[in-house]
C-alpha cells in the first residue's frame, strides 16, 4: 500500500513538471498550427543556462529562473522571427516543412550544446537537493515539491494572462481563428513571435526547477520532446486544460510503470499510453472537459 | 526505341554506374558508391510516404533496422544465409509498418511525424533490451560473403534501380495519383471517394519494404550491426529525410541526386574535407587549425542541422525540384542573353 501511495506521490510530483513542459507544446501548436520538435531542446538550453550560472557565478538554482526565462524568450523569438514566419512565404511541396525547420533547430541546439560543454553528464547540487519531508511513511523530495509549486503558480500565471490581459485575448484570438483575428487588426505574425517566446519560456522554467535534481546531457532534449508530444496528445490538441491533466496522467503512469513494470521501461509506458489514447480516447481529455 | 529515346539520359547515366568499379578499382570509392545506391532505396521510400502521399516520416530507422536485423537474426540465430534477408526484411518491415500504421494514420501531419519518431525510439528499446533475441547492445556480427566490394555493389545498383523504377511506375499509376490528392488534400480525396487510411496504409507498407531491403543489404554488407547504429535518429531517419528534401521531394530522380550529396558531404565532415584541413594543419604547424579540425570530423550531426534549415528556408523542393531556380541564378545572365 505504501508502495503504490509512494508511487502516486512521486508521478503526481513529477506530472506537474510534464505539465509545464506541455503547456508551452500546446500553446504553440494552438496558435501555430505546428508542432514544435524542438521543445525539449529548448528545455536542454535553459538547463544549461542555470548551469553556467550555478557553476560559474554560484547563484541559486531558483533565482536563475529570471534569467533563464527571459534568455529562452529571447531565444524562441528569433527562432520564431527569423526561421519560422519566413517560411510562410516559402512554396513547398512538403506540407511539413515547418515541422522539419524545427527538427533542425533541435539539432543545432543540441550539436552547440555539446561543442560548448561536451558529452558529459553534469548536475547542479544544491544543499536542498537530497532534503526529504516525510509525511508517516511517504517520502516528499523537496525539490520536487517546489517544482510541482512553481508549475502550479506558473500554470495560473498563465491562465491570468490568457484570459484577463489583451495580449492574451489576441493569442487567444488567432489561436480560434487567424483570419477573423486579423481582420479585428491583430498582428497574427507578432502573436507567433510573442507565443514562440512564451512557449520556450515555459519550458525553461521547467528546465531550471528539474535541475537541482536531474542530470544534464545535451542528448536528453529528445526524450523530453517525446514526453510533452504524449502530454499533448493526451490532453487533446492544443488544449491546456487538457495539457495538465495529459502531464499528471504520464507523470502518474510513469511512476507506477517504473516501480512495478521496471525502470527500463519508462520511456515505453508513454508510448503505451499513447496508443491507447489513441484507440480508445481519440481527441484526448479535451473531449472529456470540452474545455 | 520511343522507351529508348524518353529514358535517354537515365540509360546512359545507368551504363556509367555499371561501368564505375571496373574503371575506379579503388575500394574506398567503391565503398561510398554501395552507400550512395543504399541511400537512394531509403530515400525512395521515404519519398513515397512523405514526398507523394505527404505524410512525413522521421522513423525510417524502424524499417532499415527490422531489415538489417532480420537479416542478420537469419545467419546468427538460425545459419541461414542472410541474404534471405533481402527478401524476408521487407516483409517483416511491413508486419511492423502494418499494425503501426493502421494505428498512428488517425494522426494527420506533424501528429504522424511524431508517431514515427517515437516507432523508431521503441524499436532501438526493444532491439536494446530483448538480449536473449538481438544480443543487446553487443551487437550482432555475421561472415560477409564476398571478400571483394564489386558483387555488393551490384547488388546495391540493382535495389537503387528496383527503387527508381518502382517510384516511376507509382508516380503513373492510380495510386500514385491517390497518393498526391491525400498529400494536397486530405478531405478532398475523402469526399471523392477515396479510402485515404486506406491508400496511406499502402504508401507505408512500399516505403518500410524499400526501407527494410536497404537494411539488409547494409547487413550482408557491413557484417555488423547493433541497436544504437541501424535505428540511430540522427544518422538513419534524419539522414533519409534529408535525403529526399536535398534531392526534391515527390521528383523520381530526387533521391538520388540527393543520395549522393549527402553521403558526399557526411563523408566531407568525417574526413574533414578529404583530409585537406589535416594536410593544411600539418604543413602550416598550426595548432589552431588541427583544434578545427578536430571539431568538424566531430560535427555532422551540426552540419546537417544546419543543412536541413538552409535547404528549407531557401531551397524548399530541392535540388531536382527547383532546378529551374537554381539555373537561372548559377546561369542567370548566359539564359537572358540568349
Amino acid at each position: 500500500m505504501d508502495m503504490l501511495t509512494q508511487a502516486l506521490v512521486d508521478g503526481l510530483l513529477t506530472g506537474g513538471l510534464y505539465a509545464l513542459i506541455g503547456m508551452g507544446m500546446t500553446l504553440i501548436m494552438g496558435v501555430m498550427g505546428i508542432i514544435n520538435l524542438a521543445h525539449g531542446q529548448m528545455m536542454v538550453v535553459a538547463m544549461y543556462v542555470t548551469f553556467v550560472l550555478f557553476h560559474y557565478l554560484g547563484i541559486d538554482p531558483y533565482i536563475t529562473l529570471f534569467i533563464s526565462m527571459p534568455s529562452l524568450f529571447l531565444l524562441g523569438i528569433f527562432v520564431q522571427r527569423f526561421l519560422l514566419n519566413p517560411l510562410m512565404k516559402v512554396e513547398s511541396i512538403l506540407p511539413e516543412n515547418q515541422v522539419l525547420m524545427t527538427v533542425g533547430i533541435g539539432m543545432v541546439l543540441t550539436e552547440i550544446m555539446r561543442f560548448i560543454f561536451s558529452s558529459n553528464y553534469q548536475t547542479v547540487r544544491t544543499s536542498y537537493s537530497d532534503l526529504t519531508w516525510f509525511i508517516g511513511d511517504i517520502s516528499l523530495g523537496a525539490p520536487f515539491v517546489f517544482a510541482f509549486l512553481m508549475a502550479a503558480l506558473l500554470t495560473v500565471l498563465l491562465f491570468l494572462f490568457l484570459i484577463k490581459t489583451d495580449l492574451g485575448r489576441s493569442i487567444r484570438a488567432v489561436a480560434q481563428d487567424k483570419e477573423a483575428a486579423q481582420l479585428m487588426g491583430i498582428d497574427s505574425e507578432k502573436i507567433k513571435v510573442i507565443t514562440m517566446g512564451l512557449g520556450a519560456a515555459l519550458v525553461a522554467a521547467a528546465g531550471t526547477m528539474l535541475m537541482p535534481v536531474y542530470y544534464l546531457y545535451p542528448d536528453m532534449g529528445g526524450a523530453f520532446t517525446r514526453k510533452a508530444f504524449v502530454v499533448t496528445i493526451l490532453g487533446g490538441l492544443g488544449s491546456t486544460v487538457g495539457a495538465i491533466l495529459g502531464g499528471i496522467t504520464l507523470g502518474l503512469a510513469e511512476s507506477l510503470g517504473s516501480t512495478y513494470i521496471g525502470q527500463a521501461y519508462d520511456d515505453m509506458v508513454g508510448l503505451i499510453m499513447f496508443i491507447l489514447v489513441l484507440l480508445f480516447l481519440p481527441g484526448g481529455f479535451k473531449r472529456l472537459t470540452k474545455v | 526505341v520511343a522507351f529508348l529515346k524518353r529514358h535517354a539520359s537515365a540509360l546512359v547515366f545507368l551504363a556509367l554506374l555499371v561501368a564505375f568499379p571496373l574503371v575506379v578499382g579503388n575500394p574506398y570509392y567503391q565503398n561510398l558508391m554501395i552507400m550512395v545506391l543504399m541511400w537512394v532505396a531509403i530515400g525512395s521510400g521515404w519519398n513515397i510516404i512523405a514526398g507523394y502521399t505527404g505524410q512525413v516520416s522521421f522513423g525510417d530507422a524502424a524499417f532499415f533496422g527490422t531489415g538489417a536485423y532480420v537479416a542478420g537474426l537469419l545467419a546468427f540465430k538460425l545459419g541461414v544465409s542472410p541474404w534471405w534477408g533481402l527478401a524476408l526484411g521487407p516483409l517483416f518491415a511491413v508486419l511492423i509498418a502494418f499494425p503501426f500504421g493502421w494505428i498512428c494514420f488517425r494522426l494527420r501531419g506533424a501528429y504522424f511525424a511524431l508517431a514515427t519518431l517515437a516507432l523508431n525510439e521503441v524499436m532501438r528499446h526493444i532491439a536494446t533490451i530483448w538480449e536473449s533475441l538481438t544480443n543487446g547492445m553487443v551487437g550482432i556480427t555475421i561472415t560477409q560473403t564476398f571478400v571483394s566490394k564489386i558483387p555488393y555493389y551490384y547488388i546495391a545498383l540493382a535495389i537503387a534501380v528496383l527503387s527508381i523504377v518502382s517510384v516511376q511506375l507509382l508516380e503513373r499509376s492510380k495510386w500514385g495519383y491517390y497518393f498526391v490528392t491525400i498529400r494536397e488534400d486530405q478531405d478532398a480525396a475523402e469526399s471523392l471517394g477515396i479510402d485515404t487510411h486506406y491508400y496511406k496504409m499502402i504508401s507505408l507498407c512500399i516505403a518500410a519494404a524499400l526501407t527494410g531491403v536497404a537494411g539488409a543489404l547494409y547487413m550482408n554488407y557491413m557484417g555488423f550491426i547493433d541497436p544504437r547504429e541501424v535505428f540511430s535518429l540522427h544518422d538513419i531517419s534524419i539522414m533519409a529525410i534529408l535525403v529526399g528534401i536535398v534531392g526534391g521531394v515527390s521528383t523520381v530522380y530526387g533521391p538520388a541526386v540527393g543520395a549522393f550529396i549527402m553521403v558526399a558531404v557526411s563523408e566531407l565532415f568525417r574526413t574533414g574535407g578529404f583530409g585537406v584541413l589535416d594536410h593544411i594543419a600539418e604543413t602550416s604547424g598550426l595548432a589552431w587549425i588541427q583544434v578545427l579540425t578536430d571539431y568538424i570530423k566531430e560535427a555532422h550531426v551540426l552540419g546537417f542541422g544546419i543543412l536541413v534549415i538552409v535547404v528549407i528556408l531557401f531551397l524548399p523542393n530541392g535540388v531536382v525540384g527547383d532546378w529551374h531556380i537554381l539555373k537561372r541564378r548559377v546561369f542567370g545572365d548566359k539564359l537572358e542573353a540568349a
